[in-house]
């Protein structure tokens, strides 16, 4: 308000857009802080909580029980044994992200490739086509991979006619394949867009100089387009490890992963501490993870920006 | 020797690296991959039949199920209501943020940063059930300012990336040119920062709408009993019994991102 009537008090600074005070951000940041800063902060104090003896939420008596509770079970006599539930429940999210990620890299580096080739005008619609998905709800894009490989659907109706039964619906390759479907677009983009800028010429030179068609995809082709290889990677291997819809709707509660098991500590089970203590182990398994591709990405010099 | 003997026959090949082995196959793979999931669902909303995989006849009466459910209308009117109200309050806090951290101190930049890159990283269900528990502490009821509140939340970093983006590129010269002719920080603001982000503004709240409206898991988890939204729905139509009407409230959907999209591609052609 002050600016406005005594404009001449401050000696004139040269104007850029950032003019504007940086207190302008003080509102969006106490707002953040409320809204994303303090649920974190209350998963990370929950988990050191006591579950309630009846009802949902917490008791506030501090314990340690709930990490332990993720290795340890304690059995009705009161022995305790080493307990692999979980441990299995995070491997197995981590397996299935790690599969995700390499079939998407497998599938999208031809297919960034093809598209940076194309001419622009078809280029432009292919690129359209693989942004689409980004705009329907993930929902809706589980829902249909559902429908394609239901028991009845076509593939299913397809293989009927040669009598050979499909059934993997309800199964963890089911939940696979629907990650691999809902991720894939997140990894052709990133790649795409290193290739675009790829001087093909390059590769031209290359081959000049007598390399063989591999030597120039592995010495050539693929150090230009590792920036977007590995923010490809980050952007569909860091989500998988938290992805809930997939394993819920297609595989059928047989296959949970972590982010399935944090979801019913805090729905049927009401163990909330507990829940909490999973949902801290998968922070830190993001953060581990970020760091590693970021380290990755800085030891070769990439710059890539997950944020 | 042989290496420089095959290379004439080779070269033509690579040369043109449009024509690689395998990568034209796999393309079409992979955009058959993409699309025949959402084609089957449009196509199945059209099938007269009660039972979803066999086809019987052409009709559109699943479309008209859809539209007289009243349920379908409550949830569809709490997703827009709250995607309106998060995609404004998300789009001004953004645009405030991204001024406001062109001038932020490292530290306080860096806690900022950390904050709004918090929902991109840390898992959906992570801030979801936090977010419960935020409500529960602090006496927020669960339902549509509960929604708005964490919806605005997520929305504010997808919000945030086209105007950075646009910042970082915009040309200082209008800002120099405003500031020797005497204009002071709020003129500057509003007769040239803003317009000139106006596109990047109007596309990071079309992203941040496409993402509340999308929205499942927080919205599950915040929503309450009585302000369902549509995702959560769908989520409970889909598990109780598989009727048509999900192919059909699906389609509509599509349809409706479609034309969200090209709204924005037009949007953003009569700008430039």
């Amino acid at each position: 308000m002050t600016a406005v009537t005594t404009p001449r008090k401050k000696p004139i600074q040269r104007a850029r857009p950032g003019q504007s005070s940086p207190k302008l951000a003080y509102l969006p940041i106490i707002f953040l802080a409320f809204a994303i800063g303090v649920p974190l902060l209350i998963i990370v104090i929950y988990s050191f909580l006591e579950k309630p003896s009846q009802g949902t939420g917490v008791k506030w008596v501090f314990t340690t029980e709930n990490y332990k509770a993720l290795f340890v079970q304690e059995k009705l006599d009161g022995t305790t044994a080493f307990d692999t539930r979980y441990i299995k429940v995070l491997w197995t999210s981590f397996y299935y992200s790690l599969i995700t990620t390499v079939v998407t890299l497998v599938f999208s580096i031809p297919a960034a490739m093809w598209i940076a080739t194309r001419e622009a005008r078809k280029r432009t619609l292919l690129v359209a086509l693989v942004t689409l998905p980004f705009w329907i709800s993930i929902l809706i894009r589980t829902y249909g991979i559902r429908q394609i490989i239901a028991d009845e659907g076509p593939i299913g109706k397809f293989l009927g006619m040669f009598d050979i039964s499909w059934s993997i619906l309800y199964s963890p390759s089911a939940t696979i394949l629907g990650l691999i479907y809902v991720f894939l677009p997140f990894m052709i983009l990133p790649i795409y867009a290193s290739a675009e800028r790829f001087d093909f010429r390059l590769a031209e030179a290359a081959y000049d100089l007598g390399a063989k068609r591999m030597t120039v995809v592995r010495r050539i082709i693929l150090p230009s387009i590792r920036p977007g290889i590995i923010s490809g990677v980050a952007l569909v291997f860091i989500p998988a490890l938290g992805s809930f819809l997939q394993s819920d709707m297609l595989g059928g509660g047989k296959t949970n992963m972590v982010a399935n098991v944090i979801a019913n500590n805090f729905g049927q089970a009401r163990n909330w501490p507990f829940g909490s203590a999973l949902a801290v182990l998968l922070i830190i398994l993001t953060l581990v993870f970020v760091l590693i591709i970021q380290g990755i990405a800085q030891r070769r010099g990439d710059k890539v920006e997950l944020v | 020797m042989s290496a420089v003997k095959t290379t004439p026959s080779k070269r033509g090949k690579l040369v043109n690296l449009r024509n690689f082995p395998g990568f034209t196959s796999t393309s079409w793979l992979v955009m058959f991959f993409l699309y025949i999931p959402l084609v089957y669902v449009v196509f199945y909303s059209f099938n007269s039949s009660r039972i979803g995989s066999i086809w019987k006849s052409f009709s559109i009466k699943w479309y008209g199920k859809v539209l007289e459910n009243t349920d379908i209308q409550r949830a569809l009117k709490n997703s827009l209501q709250v995607g309106f109200a998060a995609t404004l309050l998300s789009t001004v806090l953004a645009v405030m943020a991204a001024l406001g951290l062109l001038r932020m101190q490292r530290a306080g930049k860096a806690v900022a940063m950390a904050l709004i890159g918090a929902p991109l990283i840390i898992a959906e269900i992570v801030l979801a059930v936090g977010t419960l528990g935020l409500f529960i502490a602090v006496g927020i009821p669960l339902g549509k300012v509960g929604l708005i509140v964490a919806h605005t939340a997520f929305c504010i970093p997808f919000a945030l990336l086209p105007i950075r983006a646009r910042l970082s590129q915009l040309d200082m010269a209008p800002f120099e040119a405003a500031s020797d002719l005497g204009a002071n920080e709020r003129q500057i603001l509003r007769r040239i920062t803003l317009p000139l982000l106006s596109p990047a503004i109007v596309a990071g709240a079309l992203l941040a709408f496409a993402i509340s409206i999308d929205d499942f898991i927080t919205s599950f988890f915040v929503a309450g009993p009585g302000s369902t939204t549509l995702p959560v729905y769908i989520f409970g139509m889909i598990r109780s019994t598989v009727t048509p009407e999900v192919n059909a409230i699906s389609t509509l959907l599509l349809l409706f991102s479609g034309i969200v999209l090209l709204g924005s591609y037009l949007i953003q052609r009569k700008r430039r």
